[in-house]
């Protein structure tokens, strides 16, 4: 175990002052499970290389900082089947003693959203701890962005668009359908590895319109915006306390989608399309990724977590080293956490309906069978 | 001037950063960590950089990049050992150094071998490090002149080595081709999810099969069954010989060929989305066209340990280009190194556009540690060389349980999934009859390699090149014709005519004798075809509108063509003719000790066990029956063997964090880790 006594050293030296608050607390509640020697596995169902990956490392040293008894908290990854297999394998679990957690992703919640096949797992069974959120901000070559009035779109529909697209069914049918509410013309090219691909071959004029999530845009987008060779479009927006769209506060200066369409002629933010981008909107973005206990885990192990990530939020550095990591967005959990889950796994009989029929009509991807 | 005026100073303060004693101490331990690793087959980048994660968060960044760097630097060199010694490609980056590494190694030349790909590896090292120092300042305008069409244009040459590596039958080596693209294309398809060869109801299928699976059941299961089944060691002369020192010797020899293929490695390194896995095979192809004398090419021709060592090194320093300066990973090692990166210091080191100019120092300092623990691993490598070439004496009844349970494991990677023992064993069974019967197993994997990418330039290209063309013909044209797009053309069709007129003289697996059986060849010719028609029908089965079906449907087409001129062929011609190629029949094969279905069956019935009994009691029961029965040892000496090899199996998947598959009793009896 010296690895992880190591990091536990390195890590020390940043939070000594957090674990100081989070012992006082978690003694306070009375009712933590102790996770003393330990191990704990932290099931993320991509592969070493993914987003995922990058979020669960970067919290998994923290939390084995605040959990009782400092367990060893290791990431293991399971990919397969666009992460259904690992949330197959979560829903195998039975609830031992609080070692095994599952950190889920929008990859995870669409195909459950939509009825994929091999999807035998659901997030009612689950336990949510933590959800964290992110954006996206779509973005344009300047010659086509300067085609735009303000924030009517209108003057792009006569533009033909190409855009690197990962897969008709993942978080880019947020992005595809928007535009298409827009009324712009965009070809999807399939088979696109990752968003950074899709970014190269903006970069390579190949693509004229891409999208980011925050993070990417932030180290990947915003050096371009300063050479003047894009120009960012709109965000999808965040959710307030009373579930409407309002701006992305990481970029307060980028209209939303929600704006560019109620000044654009032919795009309604009410209707059955605005209830399902919306819909799937939530589920991909503002409670992308999450953190679970399996079916049937203790109130005690669930307070424990939860009391865990609030120490790891409460920390001092926090917003100084997550920003660079994860971007300004709600770490949430508890109530917040739960309410999150709701929004992203539960989507209307007409949103799904609508989306389904839109990718049989638009891609001729059938998810009936 | 400008750029050059920036960049001495941040090379300066890059070197200043390095030449810390406490650098170079981390620099060293990642070196020594990734020669462990690398030094078991089918465990590289990935698995190493996981091992250090957890290290990662808060450490002073210069020295966390001195860590991750030397690891990652000294993957290509390491990985040698198995692909010269056993045979084994150790990682995609040295598949190509196996095919006269290996021979090289049975001629009792491992030493000289190993020197001799050390020395180009530490030179493609350094080659590679120079040339990024100064392509690294205009490199950015540059990739981004590599569109779809010139990815696309990029792996087709790559495909043209088949002509070179397709053997005397060049139709068969175009079909092995074929089939090895099929077998790339198996699972959801790229554009719009549609299953080939595949069904929901086995998960298994739908993710396509894995490269280190194929490499390891293409190269490593043939080579393990026959050295078996000759009971011998792997060096046919008792003594090793050929040191060290004519290994350097024979790289200085062939200094231009060695500065010549770490140009190819950078050069194909830089270009993202291609990774490493074709470069070796580029370089091998290339070592072959410049050597006058072809003929001893497959036999142990030093060039061909040369070429593709000096490139693998080079590429792992032209695949910082696109991960630094793109931010996206030219592998799967890269794309950890990424988001390690992120969890140094406080984060501010952003890898992506801006990195030039705020870290230009940062981005020196890693190309320069790379070449550093190059010089670093090279030496401790050849150091070790001379005490590990013994291993090539050792009776290799001894070696063999120990080495296929290494590449069990490897074969798990983080799936474990006992499907993925079944597939590494199926692909197993498929290369010991392509290698029985002639068929070029280099060529099945350059084509399974690329097969992905070139379904997906293919289709992206052809989408694109339609958008531009409704623009206007003029734009389409300039899309898919570029200059580049027409250098490569005319690359391509002089190595695919040069390659096929050469390819009878190069006999990259080795001479295989006819003889006088038309029968088992014909039984083989018939089941690849009728898989390859199968797939062509099971291509065609997909809703036309697809893009998913156009590729295997191509393939299979273009296949199946060839597999009816063999067809013909075999039944016109007598069984004398090379086309009927038989291991079986002439050679080492034919007076082996032990039969072929014998030895395989042990394989088997460690399969078999692992799906009753879990993994590692399947293990233990296994290599304590081989060592007793099959090797003869003692049973005292036959305990220690297994105690020892559980023993080890348990200590790598504690250190990297894996699992065992479990069998059927772990579902009515719960077990303890590493048991249950």
């Amino acid at each position: 175990m010296s690895i992880f006594k190591t990091t536990r050293r390195v890590a020390s030296g940043l939070v000594a002052a957090a674990a100081a608050t989070f012992a006082v607390q978690t003694q306070a509640g009375g009712h933590g499970i102790d996770l003393t020697g330990k191990t704990v596995e932290w099931i993320i169902p991509f592969s070493e290389t993914g987003g995922s990956a990058k979020w669960a490392n970067f919290y998994a040293p923290l939390l084995s900082e605040a959990l009782p008894g400092e367990p060893t908290v290791v990431v293991k990854f399971m990919p397969g089947a666009g992460s259904t297999k690992g949330a197959n394998y979560f829903q195998s679990q039975k609830f031992e003693d609080g070692t095994t957690i599952f950190g889920s992703s929008g990859s995870t919640q669409f195909p459950f959203l939509l009825g994929d096949p091999r999807v035998r797992f659901d997030y009612a069974d689950w336990n949510v701890v933590l959800a964290s959120g992110t954006g996206g901000v779509a973005y344009l070559p300047p010659e086509l962005a300067a085609k735009m009035d303000g924030l009517d779109a209108s003057g792009l529909r006569d533009v033909d668009f190409i855009y690197g697209n990962q897969g008709a069914t993942r978080l880019d049918l947020v992005p595809t359908l928007a535009w298409e509410m827009l009324g712009l013309n965009v070809e999807s090219v399939m088979g696109v590895k990752g968003r950074g691909d899709g970014r190269l071959m903006f970069e390579r004029g190949e693509a004229n319109i891409d999208y980011q999530t925050s993070s990417s845009y932030l180290s990947g987008v915003t050096p371009l915006v300063e050479a003047g060779t894009a120009v960012p479009m709109m965000t999808w927006g965040a959710l307030d306390d009373d579930g409407n769209i309002v701006r992305d506060p990481t970029f307060p200066d980028i209209p939303t989608f929600k704006e560019l369409c109620e000044a654009t002629e032919g795009c309604a933010t009410s209707g059955e399309a605005w209830d399902a981008w919306k819909a799937f909107f939530i589920a991909g973005f503002p409670a992308q990724k999450m953190v679970f206990l399996p079916n049937g885990a203790s109130d005690d192990a669930i307070a424990t977590y939860t009391a865990a990530f609030e120490a790891v939020k409460a920390r001092p550095d926090f917003a100084e080293i997550s920003a660079a990591r994860l971007g300004v967005y709600p770490q949430m959990t508890g109530a917040a956490a739960n309410a999150a889950l709701a929004s992203a796994t539960k989507v209307s009989p007409e949103a799904k309906a609508f989306i389904v029929n839109w990718l049989q009509e638009k891609y001729g991807v059938s998810l009936n069978n | 001037m400008d750029v050059i005026m920036e960049a001495l100073p941040a090379l300066g303060s890059a070197w200043g950063l390095i030449l810390q004693p406490i650098v170079l101490g981390y620099l060293i331990l990642g070196v020594v960590m990734g020669l462990c690793i690398g030094v078991f087959p089918g465990l590289g980048g990935i698995a190493g950089l996981s091992l250090l994660l957890p290290f990662m968060f808060g450490m002073d960044p210069i020295l966390g990049l001195a860590l991750m760097v030397g690891m990652v630097a000294v993957v290509p060199t390491s990985d040698t050992f198995a692909s010269v010694l056993m045979g084994i490609p150790g990682s995609s980056a040295s598949q190509a150094t196996v095919l006269d590494g290996f021979p090289m190694a049975k001629r009792g030349q491992a030493a000289r071998a190993l020197s001799a790909a050390f020395a180009s590896s530490l030179f493609g090292g350094l080659v590679g490090a120079a040339f990024l120092t100064v392509f690294i300042l205009i490199a950015r305008p540059i990739v981004l002149e590599f569109r779809t069409p010139e990815l696309l244009m990029i792996t087709i040459f790559g495909l043209s080595m088949v002509g070179i590596l397709a053997g005397r039958v060049a139709i068969k080596g175009i079909v092995a081709a074929g089939l090895g693209m099929l077998v790339g294309t198996i699972g959801e398809g790229a554009s719009s999810g549609d299953l080939r060869m595949a069904s929901y109801d086995y998960p298994y299928m739908t993710d396509g099969l894995k490269l280190v699976i194929v490499g390891l059941g293409i190269f490593a299961i043939p080579e393990i069954i026959s050295l078996l089944r000759q009971d011998r060691a792997i060096s046919q002369e008792p003594q090793i010989g050929g040191g060290w020192i004519d290994g350097v010797r024979d790289w200085f020899a062939n200094i231009w060929l060695s500065v010549r293929c770490s140009i190819i490695g950078v050069i194909v390194g830089v270009i993202p989305g291609l990774g490493g896995s074709v470069v070796d095979w580029i370089a091998y192809g290339h070592a072959v066209q410049t050597t006058k004398d072809k003929s001893q090419f497959g036999k142990g021709e030093v060039r061909g340990v040369i070429g593709p060592e000096s490139s693998n090194n080079a590429k792992e320093g032209g695949g910082l280009v696109p991960t630094l300066l793109f931010g996206i990973p030219g592998s799967g090692s890269m794309a950890i190194f990424i988001g390690a990166i992120a969890l140094l210091g406080s984060g501010q080191i952003e890898v992506g556009p801006a990195m030039l100019k705020n870290n230009l120092d940062i981005t020196y300092s890693i190309v320069w540690l790379l070449a550093l623990a190059n010089v670093v691993g090279t030496v401790i490598c050849i150091a070790a060389s001379g005490g590990i070439a013994k291993l090539t004496t050792i009776r290799f009844a001894l070696l063999a349980p120990f080495l296929f349970m290494i590449i069990s494991f490897a074969a798990f990677q983080s799936g474990q999934n006992l499907m993925d023992l079944v597939a590494l064993l199926g692909i197993g069974f498929l290369g010991l009859m392509l290698r029985r019967f002639d068929w070029s197993r280099p060529a099945f994997l350059i084509g399974f390699v690329l097969s992905t990418p070139a379904e997906t330039y293919a289709n992206q290209a052809v989408q694109i090149a339609q958008s531009q063309f409704r623009k206007s013909f003029g734009e389409g044209l300039d899309y898919i014709f570029s200059p580049i797009v027409i250098v490569l053309v005319v690359i391509t069709v002089f190595s695919v005519v040069l390659g096929l007129r050469q390819a009878k003289t190069i006999l990259a697996e080795g001479d295989v004798q006819s003889g006088s059986n038309k029968r088992a060849p014909m039984v083989m010719l018939l089941a690849v075809t009728a898989y390859i028609a199968y797939a062509f029908y099971d291509a065609a089965s997909i809703p036309s509108y697809s893009r998913d079906r156009v590729f295997p449907m191509f393939v299979g087409g273009v296949s199946l063509v060839g597999c009816a001129i063999l067809i013909i062929r075999m039944m016109l011609k007598p069984e004398s003719d090379t086309v009927f190629a038989d291991r079986e029949l002439n050679g080492e094969e034919a007076s082996a000790a032990h039969g072929l279905w014998p030895t395989l069956a042990w394989f088997a019935g460690l399969l078999i066990l692992t799906a009753l009994l879990g993994f590692i009691l399947a293990l233990g029961l296994f290599l304590f029956a081989f060592m007793r029965y099959r090797a003869s040892v003692s049973t005292t000496f036959a305990t220690v063997y297994t105690a020892a090899g559980i023993a080890f199996m348990c200590g790598m998947a504690w250190l990297l964090n894996r699992d065992f598959p479990p069998g059927l009793l772990q579902d009515y009896v719960t077990l303890p880790w590493p048991l249950g």
